[in-house]
């Protein structure tokens, strides 16, 4: 059994009433990055987010981050964090931008808590969140069975049939996180799983992994919790009903932006549109990681452009 | 052989010296040990071995059935963080994983008999007229439970009429199906109000007020 601690404590204060050079709106593998550049180039930096990882956190290993061999997501993220920490940064965890607006020479943020913060500049570095599937009882069934987060909530289906929705990366680590736990997992794909051939080869070895290619998710069933699922054939008219007791959704993730849909250009997908310097259309702001449209969501290129992003914000403070 | 590494035990033993006041880790364990109560009373040795201002108490849930009672501990395993008096916060189930921070949370809370939160909830609190009994169901691997957890736990302390209980949902399957948890953390107030997710401040104190009005 593992005894994960915070990492520990060195409190800059939190002012209101100053005004930072930068402020960081994310603790992702991006935000916390930008933070450790702009501590190092002596910008007087804000970091607010609602945890420190952001998706980071649920990613039980990660294998692709150099330097490290094997390393669960939360101790990458524990460590990132160390080491924002041995710098002057004030971080307000726990809190969670709602506004961004634009002010004469900078920018002011407003947060969840009623706090409102104000910069010079300041980095978008806000991630994504799960998507939903958009089907008939999908949100009354949240946590009663449907759930978006394996990493979490696997080990509540002990000894149950689940299906996992989805054909990434993400979906299969799902169903191999819940190989340990469920009897029988189905993984419903639409067209054909494209997760990396090392997830697959797990999930096949388990001897418990159904997978279901070309299947959609038409609705799921249950009153006060799932019971079953209809899919339907995506070509064809083929209808199968499954029981099961767990959906769990990994259809990919949609970016946070609310908070910046105003002040902020977005592309079709809601992404932040940013140049190849983290730079948006807006002077003085700038964006990193998954919430932007750069391609490949990987915590090493969301690391690399939260670096870019603040070396741009500290270009743009000393010519401004 | 040791819970803790050595890595983990040095780290709690730098955050145990900010301890301010004395407290003592209660358990509850029994002759035949349940299944995790061995690991939980290790744990719990193993942290009051750590700093001389933690005091460990360990009680046989059968044969202490009037402590078990005093405590109102009605499963095991259980742990009861207090000071010079019980502050209702309570750990059913091992708190590895993540809830290791809400373990030692507690102790530094009581330990200081200060919370952060707000002013504005404290004075709510103390406007509570009934007891509120706070669940919060967690599994070790939640990255997002501990914050939920921490907060129960420090109304608890701002308030006499607030208990305050982690449990380990894997560890007890039937307060699963009776409660319905299939997503962490998941909060039941007063058996009545329920939610789940790791909510803000004012929204888990908009329940709390709600069951203790």
């Amino acid at each position: 059994m593992e005894f994960i601690l915070p990492a520990e404590m060195k409190e800059v204060p939190v002012e209101e009433a100053k005004r930072y050079d930068l402020i960081i709106i994310g603790a992702g593998p991006a935000g916390m990055t930008a933070a450790v550049y702009a501590a190092r180039k002596k910008l007087d930096t804000l970091v607010i987010s609602k945890n420190v990882g952001g998706q980071t956190l649920l990613a039980p290993a990660v294998e692709t981050y150099m330097g490290y061999h094997y390393i669960t997501g939360a101790e990458l993220m524990r460590k990132f964090e160390e080491q924002v920490r041995q710098f002057p940064i004030a971080l307000s965890i726990g809190d969670e931008v709602t506004t961004l607006s634009r002010e004469d020479n900078g920018f002011s943020v407003l947060t969840s808590q009623g706090k409102n913060f104000t910069g010079k500049a300041v980095i978008i570095a806000s991630g994504r969140r799960a998507r939903f599937l958009n089907v008939p009882r999908e949100k009354e069934l949240i946590g009663r069975g449907v759930s978006y987060c394996a990493t979490c909530d696997a080990p509540l289906f002990g000894g149950m049939e689940v299906a996992v929705i989805g054909s990434g990366n993400p979906a299969l680590t799902a169903v191999n996180e819940l190989i340990t736990y469920a009897r029988k997992i189905y993984n419903i794909v639409q067209v054909s799983v494209k997760a990396d051939p090392v997830l697959i080869e797990k999930a096949k070895k388990s001897g418990k992994v159904e997978f279901m290619s070309g299947y959609a998710v038409k609705e799921i069933q249950g009153e006060d919790k799932v019971e079953r699922i209809v899919i339907t054939q995506t070509k064809g008219d083929k209808e199968v009903i499954l029981d099961v007791g767990g959906v769990f959704i990994e259809i990919g993730a949609t970016p946070n932006v609310e908070f910046a849909q105003d002040v902020v250009p977005l592309n079709e997908l809601n992404e932040i549109v940013v140049d190849c310097d983290c730079k948006t259309e807006v002077a003085g702001l700038f964006a990193a990681g998954d919430v932007t449209n750069v391609p490949e969501k990987q915590i090493i290129v969301a690391a690399g452009e939260g670096a870019k992003a603040a070396l741009s914000a500290y270009h743009y403070l000393i010519e401004s | 052989m040791a819970l803790l590494s050595e890595k983990v035990r040095q780290e709690v033993e730098n955050l145990l010296k900010g301890l301010k006041d004395g407290l003592k880790l209660v358990i509850f364990t029994q002759e035949f040990e349940c299944p995790t109560c061995e690991d939980n009373r290790m744990l719990m040795e193993e942290l009051s071995a750590i700093s001389d201002k933690v005091r460990l108490e360990v009680f046989d849930f059968v044969s202490d059935k009037e402590k078990a009672e005093y405590y109102k501990v009605d499963k095991i395993p259980a742990t009861v963080v207090g000071g010079k008096e019980d502050y209702g916060i309570r750990f059913y189930g091992i708190p590895g994983g993540y809830e290791f921070a809400s373990l030692i949370h507690a102790m530094m809370i009581v330990s200081s008999k200060n919370s952060t939160l707000s002013t504005e909830t404290k004075e709510h609190l103390k406007r509570l007229t009934k007891p509120v009994h706070i669940q919060v169901f967690v599994t070790p691997t939640c990255p997002y439970c501990p914050t939920a957890v921490q907060m129960a736990h420090e109304m608890a302390l701002e308030s006499p009429l607030i208990t305050s209980d982690m449990v380990e949902a894997t560890e007890f399957p039937h307060l699963n199906l009776k409660y319905k948890v299939f997503v962490v953390p998941k909060v039941i107030i007063n058996e009545t109000i329920e939610f789940a997710g790791a909510v803000p401040e004012a929204e888990f104190l908009k329940h709390v007020t709600n069951a203790g009005r």
